[in-house]
């Protein structure tokens, strides 16, 4: 089977498909360039897909090294991924301090994207939680990479997309936790304003905060939706972890059943369910990882696939922007069940091309209607463009080398600087022409 | 073996002897890694040790020779005292046509995957008859259950070594020693990397689940996955004079 990336678009024909087993320098031997790295396939768009050239899975690497709990750190290969370290780790008290909306990613997949979680406003990125890592170079190099060691090299490969090696290993640090129970409040917003002002409040009290926005509510109620917002609960209470699902979308369905009438039924009880839900003690798994409960949950959108538009923009233009961008979707109609609104911190990144920075960010899936799903995306990039936003790469497939140049302007002159040459992708050929 | 004990793994760098050592492993047992990489042993071991092994050491070795078998075995059990479970998991692919081009190469696979792995098997199983107890478990494949065009030289090392085994267990019944014969089919590992992927493949894991389940019930003999079982009846069934037409 083609790897394929998680919006199931674009496909595109690696020459070649190289299971990795181990973390050793002979791992890139005799590789054909261009060379990607490719782990669990989570991101949505070309980001970790490489046509016509080498992709080596890094599933196989996937024994952890060290535990030290006296230190609070872990150490593995970069296959790992975050639902394994998670079995490990909590039964005996620890977390990781981020993690993305699913656990099915792999550590040098974080790494590579620089992922944030619903607590980006107190702890920052995956890659601030990164100690260290090893990164094969295909001279043949194994180079240890910290903030404090090869730092313009760390600085580049933490959100560099895969692009300046492969990463063998990582050291992690991790954070206690008492019980896998989340006290968790929901909060519904009229409006976007409620978003901003509700935000803002509960920034304060909560480590992680996220709204849910229904994309089809327009005029007076642009913004309508939920917030989500909790706190790791003080013990004791339970400390178990179960990564697998209990549901599974066995096969791609003919056709997507997310049509205007079914996705405006949808966002109508999933706002009535979650009015007034109050305080309440969940468990983390569902709070974290709400779509990992059913597997392969890509393939509801059938054969055609999907995309996610992902941006952020800066604090002053947020507002403006984001009634913008809310108008443009929902006058559409193409909007899917999950759009997420959040407000990052405003912690500096620490990779070079990181998307993360202070500001709002949006994130929605829209299944590909052809056409028309490409001129919504040139709408709302455009919208983007005027107010300084940013696009996300790893869920993209639609930005203009323009906008990459524009939004990583400072930083691309010293990340083209660390790049191996053997590395490449499909995203990057696409955003740079090269 | 449900409490914790002791493990020796032979080819411990292979996928199916890793995902059954990290059971053992989550379970608090005592583990000796053989193998011929040091590095490759030790990222293994230090793996089963984060994952709750109260021990792991490892000891490289080829395990290819025809001779010192037995010396093997006893600094193995110098190492890690008296073992519960002796795992036979190393191994090696080949099909007709490399074989066919190297006589050399057919040589290493019968004397790989039959004479040295039946040799261990033997000189573990009379050892842990000294005291009475414990598991050899080597894995078989179900190749060796009929003689195929694509792989006859692996099928016949495998083939022999599930006979042989069949033979040791009748031998060590009234010892106390238990033989588990392993046939998987096709799974997913480093040594079928050159073969297409399809539904009939399984995982590491999925083998390594099922071995350590038999060896906790005392099992003799194992396909995985489990439907290998009734379509290996039918296939052993087969006519020698339709056999000999197909191209399997």
């Amino acid at each position: 089977m083609t790897p394929e990336s998680w919006g199931r678009i674009p496909r595109l024909r690696p020459a070649a498909v190289v299971p990795l087993h181990w973390a050793e320098p002979a791992a890139l031997a005799g590789r054909a360039a261009p060379i990607l790295a490719h782990g669990l396939g989570r991101s949505y768009g070309d980001a970790c897909l490489n046509e016509g050239g080498t992709l080596l899975l890094t599933r196989g690497l996937d024994r952890f090294l060290a535990l030290d709990e006296a230190a609070g750190t872990l150490t593995c290969e970069a296959g790992v991924s975050l639902a394994e370290i998670l079995t490990l780790v909590v039964p005996r008290g620890w977390f990781l301090p981020v993690v993305p909306g699913t656990q099915h990613v792999t550590v040098g997949g974080a790494i590579a994207n620089d992922v944030h979680g619903k607590n980006h406003h107190r702890a920052g990125t995956f890659g601030g939680q990164v100690r260290w890592l090893e990164l094969l170079r295909s001279t043949g190099e194994v180079l240890r990479c910290s903030p404090d060691g090869n730092r313009e090299l760390f600085a580049a490969t933490v959100g560099g997309l895969g692009l300046t090696g492969l990463v063998l290993r990582a050291g992690l640090s991790l954070r206690r936790i008492a019980t896998t129970r989340v006290a968790a409040e929901s909060l519904p917003l009229r409006d976007l304003s409620e978003f901003f002002a509700g935000s803002a409040e509960s920034d304060q009290r909560f480590e992680y905060t996220v709204a849910w926005i229904d994309c089809l509510a327009s005029g007076a109620r642009l913004g309508r939706g939920i917030l989500h917002r909790g706190n790791h609960a003080a013990g004791p209470g339970p400390l178990a972890w179960r990564s697998g699902s209990r549901l599974s979308v066995p096969f791609e369905l003919p056709f997507s059943p997310l049509g205007r009438l079914t996705l405006g039924a949808f966002n109508a009880l999933y706002h009535a369910a979650h009015r007034g839900a109050g305080a309440r003690a969940v468990e983390a798994r569902g709070f974290f990882f709400p779509l990992d409960g059913v597997a392969r949950w890509n393939r509801i959108y059938g054969r055609a696939g999907f995309f996610q538009f992902q941006c952020q923009v800066p604090p002053p233009a947020a507002p403006e922007a984001l009634r913008a961008l809310l108008a443009t979707i929902a006058r559409s109609g193409q909007g899917s069940f999950l759009a997420v609104l959040k407000n990052f911190g405003a912690a500096p990144s620490p990779g070079l091309l990181s998307f993360p920075r202070e500001g709002t960010t949006l994130a929605l899936d829209f299944p590909d209607r052809g056409e028309r799903t490409a001129r919504l995306f040139r709408e709302l990039h455009a919208v983007v463009a005027d107010h300084r936003g940013r696009i996300y790469s790893a869920k993209d497939a639609h930005m203009s080398p323009a906008q990459f140049a524009a939004q990583h302007r400072e930083a691309l002159p010293a990340f083209r600087a660390q790049v191996d040459p053997a590395f490449s992708s499909s995203l990057w050929r696409r955003v740079t022409g090269g | 073996m449900a409490e914790p004990g002791r493990v020796l793994v032979l080819g411990a760098t292979s996928a199916m002897a890793q995902a059954c050592a990290r059971l053992w492993a989550g379970r608090g047992a005592s583990l000796l890694l053989v193998g011929r990489n040091p590095d490759r042993l030790e990222a293994v071991a230090a793996d089963l040790r984060v994952r709750g092994a109260a021990r792991v050491e490892t000891l490289a070795a080829d395990l290819a020779p025809l001779e010192g078998q037995g010396a093997l075995l006893d600094q193995a059990w110098a190492r890690l005292g008296a073992p519960d479970v002796v795992l036979l998991a190393q191994g090696l692919l080949a099909d007709s046509d490399a074989c066919e081009a190297s006589a050399e190469l057919t040589a290493r696979v019968l004397q790989l995957d039959f004479t040295a792995t039946a040799l261990l098997a033997q000189e573990a199983a009379l050892r842990l008859a000294r005291r009475g107890a414990g598991t050899v478990v080597a894995i078989s494949s179900v190749a060796g259950d009929r003689g195929r065009q694509s792989n006859y030289a692996y099928g016949a090392a495998k083939g022999g070594l599930s006979l042989f085994l069949e033979g040791l267990r009748n031998r060590m019944f009234r010892q106390g020693v238990r033989i588990l014969t392993v046939k998987p089919g096709f799974v997913d590992s480093p040594m079928t990397a050159h073969l297409r992927r399809n539904a009939l493949f399984a995982s590491p894991e999925t083998v390594g689940r099922a071995v350590v389940r038999a060896v906790d019930r005392g099992r003799d003999r194992i396909y995985v996955p489990g439907f290998w079982l009734p379509v290996m009846l039918v296939v052993r069934h087969v006519p020698g004079w339709i056999w000999k037409r197909l191209r399997l």
